[in-house]
């Protein structure tokens, strides 16, 4: 198995693109060894699954090699392979879908009120009560639940850090309907968390 | 006077420190009387400190193995 070089250089991000434009495949391992976690992160919790998560940032990162001349630095690198990732993710739902390995439940967000029906306090740190793998397994049934275009936004926008404005453009939605959709998104979850984590 | 519907609606807002401050003040006095609508807050916090949480999903270290052999491959086919 090839060795795979870890060391971070700290180099600018602009040197490092210039350099894998110019064939130097050190350049575009440094780039991969920055955004790899965050897209397996992005990629296991919009699929559910760790094949497919798998999968996904194989391809995601393949296509930004294979396109990487195509790129325009007027966007970031990392918003522009998060675009990738998610519409690799989003195909794999889709052919699970077709196949029926999955209901179809959510193909489309529904923008109904959000009402709070659990008012109970959690245990304090669930993070230290259930095990890693536990707690993964938890959060990724209550991230399935959600319609997955309300998921796609919570991502991007939550847990990958990305703006109102950058998630609205990855996902060709306005900045309305992403604010409010991470509000249905993030009270959805929290309902779905709440059966598990609740006192009592 | 802020009521529990105003209180839900500013939210996100609240959690990503985008209120002003008169709105934010407003709005911490309700929390501080309004059980219901602290737990809703605390636990939509708590909620996203989880997903975040870089511990709760690391790459797994034979995962990360085959994708950088798959990329050096393509890139040695490329070269070829």
């Amino acid at each position: 198995m090839a060795s795979v070089n870890t060391r971070g250089t700290g180099k600018a991000e602009a040197a490092l693109l210039a350099e894998a434009r110019a064939g130097k495949y050190e350049a575009f391992e440094e780039l991969v060894n920055r955004y790899e976690r965050k897209i397996y992160r992005l990629a296991l919790n919009l699929t559910g699954n760790p094949e497919d998560a798998e999968d996904v940032l194989q391809e995601t990162f393949l296509k930004a090699f294979e396109h990487l001349p195509e790129f325009r630095e007027d966007s970031r690198f990392y918003t522009w392979i998060v675009r990738i990732a998610i519409n690799e993710g989003l195909m794999k739902l889709r052919r699970r879908r077709a196949s029926k390995e999955v209901a179809a439940e959510d193909a489309t967000g529904d923008d109904g009120e959000v009402l709070p029906r659990e008012f109970s306090d959690w245990r304090p740190n669930p993070e230290q009560i259930y095990a890693r793998k536990e707690l993964q397994e938890i959060l990724q049934n209550a991230a399935r639940a959600l319609p997955v275009t309300f998921r796609t936004v919570f991502i991007l926008r939550d847990i990958e850090g990305l703006s109102t404005e950058a998630t609205a453009e990855a996902l060709g939605l306005s900045s309305g309907a992403v604010k409010a959709r991470l509000f249905r998104a993030r009270l959805r979850l929290r309902e779905e968390l709440s059966q598990v984590f609740k006192r009592g | 006077m802020v009521n529990c519907k105003d209180c839900l609606k500013d939210l996100s807002e609240y959690l990503e420190g985008c209120l002003d401050d008169e709105l934010r003040r407003e709005l911490q006095a309700h929390l501080n009387g309004c059980h219901h609508c602290k737990v809703i807050f605390d636990t939509t916090r708590k909620t996203v400190e989880l997903y975040c949480d870089g511990r709760v999903f690391p790459l797994p270290d034979n995962v990360r193995l085959r994708l950088h052999s798959a990329l050096r491959r393509r890139w040695e086919k490329k070269r070829a």
